[in-house]
């Protein structure tokens, strides 16, 4: 299984966003992102552009190293890796 | 009357009951770009542009009390023969929201960067993207003024026909459509001096910044670009410069009467390499005979070291043509109801204004 977790600037977007860390089967990033828009649909939209690609200001970690590719979400992921997703710093 | 200010800090609605106040706040801290409001006042759409997590659109049914978030307008994926396209398949922003029509109830039409139209037919629920337009081989010569890419700011739908639609785009040109988005014909008369000689005439890289369109007259259309003010007295097909007016003919925004295509206002700035009020003084220009003679106002507007620039969409009219208002990016908004000669200062601390409309 691969955990995943959501910090608190991402959970606010949608009550459906798991608060605690959850664990999925998935063999990829991008599969295990999909499962969490199963549940909430909308959050799509908000951590993907419209080419599927990560968002600019949105920041995706894999056993705490930022993922600079943000297209490459058939990074595969491995049983035990952990996937951090957060709001980048940027803004005024 | 009502007055719909949309900021880099939320959206505003202003409330003349007696005097003007702020009737609503709504998205505050979040920027909104772009709102409307149709002819009845109960469905209202505003667009956000959120820094971190990119554009969305919500809607109101009951006049701004609830609101929802619909599906923003977006891009299908890129296919492989666009991989030349140089501009990128994702929405940047709403720059424009307009185009409720009696007689196409339900049609939305949405302009953003990186210069896709949209067109919803069930206000603002659902959207799709005018291919035509997008398609347009021209399309890839436009090219951004200000932002990154390029962007569709005016969506000047004709009050006599709901399918005879002008956009403007910076820095693309002026486009018509008369079958609803079907087929687009680009513009001529507009002059560039930014471009080198051979290209100065091209119609499809001009900049006009922002396009208006007398309802009452829906032949007559004025814009002010780049490089000056022009007018198109055929329903914005062909344009012609207009000159004379002073202290300058540079700026951003424009508005023309409801009912009087003869006059129109422009708010001008020093010029394009100081983007400034002309000796820091806040004035407005208007003709009132369609641009043979000018005249400056600026009584209750701020007459010294006064930097204000107001962008695009910062003036506006009201639907009878009594009010004008007038809003700036360092958060100040005036209103005139004299028709431009003497204003009065709302308020001098509002987030930075990127819209300003009526609601009837």
């Amino acid at each position: 299984m691969v955990r995943l977790e959501f910090a608190p600037a991402i959970q606010r977007l949608s009550e459906r966003v798991p608060r605690a860390p959850l664990d999925v089967d998935a063999g990829t990033l991008g599969a295990a992102l999909d499962a969490v828009f199963a549940a909430a649909p909308s959050l799509r939209g908000y951590l993907l552009d419209d080419q599927g690609g990560v968002r600019k200001h949105v920041a995706v970690f894999v056993n705490g190293t930022l993922m600079l590719d943000r297209r490459n979400l058939q990074r595969r992921v491995a049983a035990g890796d952990r996937i951090f997703v957060a709001q980048a710093l940027s803004g005024g | 009357m009502k007055l719909s200010v949309c900021t880099r800090k939320g959206l505003f609605v202003v409330e003349r009951a007696g005097d003007w106040r702020i009737a609503s706040r709504h998205f505050i801290g979040q920027p909104v770009t772009a709102a409307l409001v149709d002819p009845t006042g109960s469905t209202w759409l505003a667009a956000l542009r959120l820094g971190h997590f990119g554009v969305k659109l919500w809607r109101s049914v009951d006049g701004g009390a609830h609101w929802e978030e619909v599906a923003a307008p977006a891009y299908g994926p890129r296919p492989d023969d666009a991989s030349d396209d140089p501009h990128p398949w994702n929405v940047d922003q709403i720059w424009a929201l307009d185009g409720v029509h009696p007689r196409a109830p339900g049609r939305v039409w949405a302009g953003t960067i990186p210069g896709g139209l949209f067109r919803s037919d069930d206000l603002g629920a659902s959207w799709s993207l005018n291919q035509p337009l997008w398609h347009e081989p021209r399309r890839r010569l436009w090219f951004g003024g200000g932002y990154d890419h390029p962007g569709i700011h005016s969506i000047c739908v004709s009050p006599a026909d709901p399918d005879d639609i002008v956009v403007g785009v910076s820095c693309g040109g002026s486009w018509r459509t008369r079958d609803a988005g079907a087929s687009w014909v680009v513009a001529t008369g507009m002059q560039a001096s930014y471009m080198p000689p051979e290209r100065q005439d091209d119609p499809a890289i001009q900049d006009p910044h922002r396009i208006v369109r007398c309802a009452g007259a829906p032949h007559v259309l004025w814009s002010q670009h780049h490089n000056g003010i022009f007018r198109s007295d055929d329903g914005g097909s062909l344009w012609r410069r207009i000159s004379g007016a002073q202290p300058s003919d540079f700026g951003f925004a424009v508005a023309v009467h409801p009912g009087d295509p003869e006059r129109a206002w422009f708010v001008p700035l020093a010029s394009d390499q100081q983007r400034v009020p002309v000796d820091a003084r806040v004035t407005v220009s208007t003709t009132g005979d369609g641009g043979r003679s000018w005249r400056s106002a600026g009584a209750g507007l701020p007459a010294a070291d006064a930097y204000h620039l107001v962008y695009r969409h910062g003036l506006a009219i009201s639907g009878d043509g009594r009010w004008l208002a007038m809003a700036s990016m360092t958060g100040s908004l005036w209103m005139s109801d004299d028709g431009g000669s003497r204003w009065t200062l709302f308020s001098a601390d509002l987030p930075s204004v990127y819209a300003v409309g009526f609601i009837a």
